[in-house]
């Protein structure tokens, strides 16, 4: 009962303050979100804690419907993976639901909000606590029409409605790479109930498919480059990778929620539970991790250029999805959703810090508008150091234990593919670092420019405890988690009932060292360390000691930082061609196919068959009684020759 | 040389077929619409003479008293009660005639010459099965339709309700303005819509 | 004797008879019912006829039930040329021609 709780309560507080909208008071439209989503969290501790002394549990809801052998049924799989998993969920959503009180408190779409953002809760504790494709799919596709709705949350700004649509639009092309490879696990396995799907992998892995005539292909290699396209879509691997920076026009809680800490690591996820199917395909893993290494440095570096205080963050998350991807492509699986684990906090509250920014000074992102904040801001100054400081990995924050155990994982991985991927990695390390000195330097040290801070008297928004709260708790999981977690999830077996490791896939992050006071030794004078603080350094030397120098190097930079502004591209990309190249087709297709052919030809000329036929066949409708009669006795008398004819021949 | 006895059923048919034929044509060619129906009657009465030949006692009796006593008087009636033009009626008979006549020979032909054709069954159908019932025609005829063809009889009796229902409501005609009793009003009437007691103050008389 | 095939022509002979009559009287309703009459009768001829023959009554039941049915569908023809002569103050067919295409 309670494991259902979870997942209906989020549900129904999110029905009744949709139903009730704006004829709800204020305290039922906030109080009744943050109530079910707190007893969420509790109820998804208390299922770790049993998870971490028992055994997975199944609780099979109802059966959904059959379809010749197909039988779907919902029901929800709770096992170490998804119990972790939703305590991310539960727990980031409630410190997200409270800081909204305040950042939305003015907005006539108070209600509206917190219905969206309590359905997106539910609906990602229904796609984590799926024990089925089908249910998977359901709850993928459910938080992707949160995402919609809520980056367009401001519907009347043009900007925001472009940018639901473009995620949405984006999102189209995953899902239908995560539908087919779930039509073809439905067809090549006969069930799409997971237990049956892995423990019938092996048999799966040997069994080919004909694609096209003449041409087949290992079922499951294409089946798990299929989920994985899904999961790029999902999880803004390159070149799936451009709705996310516009996904920022939505409000900032959303974008600490859906997309840095849940939602995006959906792909992650997916693949983690699918670990028993990508175990047995090199080649997909080898596609999970070129894509996830790719998009680690490449998103990175973009993230140096951007101006936007939330697209900076935006991209930095992209990167650091790159990681997750990455370790999940070497099998380190447990490393990469301990990676995802303690990034949805530290990123949430970088998240949740910029939004407190942006209202302090009065919905102001651009960076260079902002400057010495941190002595008017402390608090928020402190929790996003720390949350800098965990996503440039300083050795002992959160951040640290996810991204050098990751980094030593994906390094050990063989051929020219792992080398690749372990330099990309490495010098990633180099450009978080980079972006998120800068960042902070910019935001919260140097001078005060702009409009409401450039004169030391204006008053600053004030951000009241609302938001404050949130971010000191996400502070404390930010820095100090990692000593508790990291020698059991990482060293220990904790996922080895959840994700499977075989001979046959990538190294995996099994022994990356004896214990956690090791590994962070290890860590302090490990290349990553020096890279980290290099790339910090440099920031300091460009934005606070010497900024001259900028101007120096301006010149020489010029088209790489021109490359890296537009983001290589891919967005010119998507406008000049593939919008243009779609729009012609379509009207090709309305013009020509569907004008000239369907209705046309096939539509308006049955029409005109029936209309002459029908003209043809007005003229024996005389109404004459006679005629009528006249043909009957013809008609018996052609019966009756036939009779005779019958009867005699 | 067969005796007269038995030669006399079929002189009687010989001689009722030739009327029927008769009165069949006339039944077509009569200028008054009158006559044909008497034809018609004519007809009916003499089949049912025939049918007393075959065997089919019941069925005589039945056409005479249901078809010949209701329907056909129906018939008459409808005729009489419409004033129908009988010298309209009949243009254009020539012209239509040959047409109708070489239609109604070719359908006479091709019905007559199933029997000449099945020659094999000739033998089989050569002799009448009689009597081929031992206690009556009415009795056994009677036993067959309330036992075997019961759901056949009652459909039956639906369809004839049917049409005395159908009949009526076409036929129907309400006229406006007739004075006639309203029993369902004057039942469902009270004392109190039709009485009112009214209290008034005495007048003082001045 | 009276033989099958007498009974055969005489009826086939009725229904010819009938048929020419609906096509020779074009302009009357009342006899093209009449002559549906006919028609059925010189089917019922048939039924009898082939009732004795064969030494089954079943022929005769149907008899029975035809005669039922044609007495159904006399009253309704005659009462819709009831209405049919109160509206349009005619029996002739060639004036009934509301379903000419």
């Amino acid at each position: 009962m309670r494991h259902e709780a979870i997942l209906l309560a989020p549900l129904c507080a999110a029905l009744l303050v949709a139903l009730g909208c704006r004829a709800l008071p204020r305290l039922l439209a906030h109080g009744l979100p943050i109530a079910a989503v707190g007893a969420s969290a509790v109820l998804s501790t208390w299922a770790l804690v049993d998870q971490l002394n028992g055994p997975p549990v199944v609780v099979k809801l109802f059966d959904w419907l059959s379809i010749g052998g197909l039988h779907l049924s919902f029901g929800l799989l709770i096992d170490r993976l998804s119990a972790l998993m939703m305590c991310v969920v539960t727990w980031v959503s409630l410190a997200v639901h409270v800081y909204t009180v305040r950042y939305m408190r003015d907005d006539p779409g108070y209600a509206r909000f917190f219905a969206c953002i309590a359905f997106f809760t539910s609906a990602m504790l229904l796609l984590v606590m799926a024990d089925n494709f089908m249910q998977l799919f359901v709850g993928w596709e459910a938080v992707g029409l949160a995402s919609y709705l809520l980056i367009g949350f401001w519907f009347k700004r043009p900007s925001a409605n472009f940018a639901s649509l473009k995620a949405f639009l984006v999102n189209r092309i995953g899902d239908l790479g995560l539908l087919l490879g779930i039509g073809l696990i439905a067809g090549a396995a006969g069930t799409l109930d997971y237990a049956e799907v892995f423990a019938g992998a092996g048999t799966l892995a040997v069994r080919e498919i004909t694609v096209w005539p003449g041409i087949s292909w290992p079922a499951l290699d294409l089946g798990c480059v299929l989920l994985f396209v899904g999961a790029m879509g999902k999880s803004a691997q390159m070149p799936l990778h451009i709705w996310l920076p516009d996904s920022m026009e939505g409000p900032t809680p959303i974008s600490a929620l859906i997309h840095a800490a849940t939602m995006v690591t959906a792909g992650v996820f997916m693949v983690a539970r699918m670990s028993p199917l990508f175990e047995h395909s090199a080649m997909a893993l080898s596609l999970v991790l070129a894509a996830g290494a790719t998009t680690a440095l490449a998103t990175g570096l973009v993230a140096i250029v951007q101006q936007d205080i939330k697209r900076i963050v935006a991209w930095s998350t992209l990167s650091q999805l790159g990681y997750m991807m990455a370790g999940a492509g070497v099998s380190a699986y447990s490393v990469a959703i301990y990676h995802l684990f303690t990034h949805a906090f530290f990123k949430a509250l970088l998240f949740l810090a910029a939004g407190a920014v942006i209202v302090a000074l009065h919905h102001q992102q651009d960076i260079r508008r902002m400057g010495g904040l941190w002595r008017r801001m402390p608090i928020t100054y402190a929790t996003a150091l720390i949350g800098g400081l965990a996503l440039a990995g300083i050795p002992g924050t959160a951040g640290f234990f996810s991204k050098d155990a990751l980094i030593a994982a994906v390094s050990r991985a063989d051929g020219a593919l792992g080398a690749y991927a372990g330099w990309c990695l490495l010098l990633g390390v180099a450009a978080t670092a980079f972006y998120t000195a800068r960042l902070l330097l910019v935001v919260f040290h140097g001078e005060p420019r702009g409009e409401p801070q450039a004169s030391p008297r204006s008053p600053l928004e004030p951000v009241g405890p609302w938001m404050l709260a949130p971010l000191l708790f996400l502070a404390v999981p930010s820095l100090l988690i990692g000593w508790f977690t990291f020698a059991p999830v990482v060293l220990g077996d904790y996922f080895a009932g959840s994700v499977v490791n075989l001979p046959s896939g990538g190294p995996g992050g099994a022994n990356l060292s004896e214990s956690t006071a090791e590994f962070f030794l290890h860590g302090l004078y490990s290349p990553v360390f020096l890279l980290a603080a290099l790339g910090g350094a440099a920031a300091w030397a460009l934005y606070e000691w010497r900024p001259q120098w900028r101007e120096l190097a301006a010149p020489a930079l010029r088209w790489p930082a021109r490359a890296l502004k537009l983001g290589y591209g891919f967005d010119m990309l998507v406008e000049r061609a593939v919008i243009p190249g779609t729009r012609g087709l379509a009207r090709g297709a309305a013009e020509q196919a569907d004008a000239r052919f369907i209705d046309g030809l096939l539509v308006n000329g049955l029409g005109r068959i029936v209309r002459w036929s029908s003209r043809a066949m007005r003229r024996l409708q005389t109404g004459l009684l006679y005629h009528y009669a006249f043909a009957m006795v013809t008609a018996i008398c052609l019966l009756i020759a036939w009779v005779i004819l019958m009867v005699s021949g | 040389m067969q005796p007269l006895v038995d030669l006399f059923p079929f002189i009687l048919f010989s001689g009722w077929s030739g009327m029927l034929i008769a009165s069949a044509l006339g039944v077509i060619l009569a200028r008054n619409p009158v006559h044909s129906v008497l034809f018609l009657v004519l007809c009916f009465v003499i089949s049912a003479a025939i049918w007393l030949l075959l065997h089919a006692e019941f069925l005589a009796v039945a056409l005479v008293l249901v078809y010949v006593g209701a329907v056909m008087v129906l018939l008459l009636f409808v005729v009489m009660m419409l004033d129908i033009n009988a010298e309209r009626m009949r243009e254009g008979l020539t012209r239509y005639a040959p047409f109708g006549v070489l239609v109604g020979l070719l359908l006479a032909a091709q019905l007559a010459s199933v029997w000449w054709l099945r020659g094999s069954d000739a033998e089989l159908l050569a002799q009448p099965q009689t009597p081929y019932f031992s206690e009556g025609n009415t009795r056994a005829l009677g036993e067959l339709l309330y036992t075997e063809h019961l759901y056949a009889f009652e459909i039956a009796g639906y369809i004839l309700l049917l049409a005395i229902v159908g009949a009526i409501t076409l036929t129907l005609r309400r006229r406006q303005g007739l004075r006639v009793q309203q029993v369902s009003e004057q039942v469902a009437a009270r004392a109190k819509d039709r009485v009112r007691l009214v209290k008034m103050p005495a007048e003082r008389d001045e | 004797m009276i033989g099958l095939p007498h009974l055969l022509t005489l009826s086939a002979v009725l229904f010819a008879i009938a048929v020419c009559g609906i096509f020779i009287n074009r302009r009357s309703v009342i006899l093209l019912l009449m002559c549906v009459e006919l028609l059925l009768l010189a089917v019922n001829f048939n039924f009898v006829a082939f009732a004795w023959f064969l030494g089954d009554l079943a022929g005769q039941v149907f008899v029975f039930f035809i005669l039922t049915v044609a007495a159904a569908e006399a009253a309704i023809g005659l009462a819709i040329l009831v209405v049919l002569f109160r509206n349009r103050i005619s029996v002739n067919v060639d004036e009934f021609q509301l379903l000419k295409g």
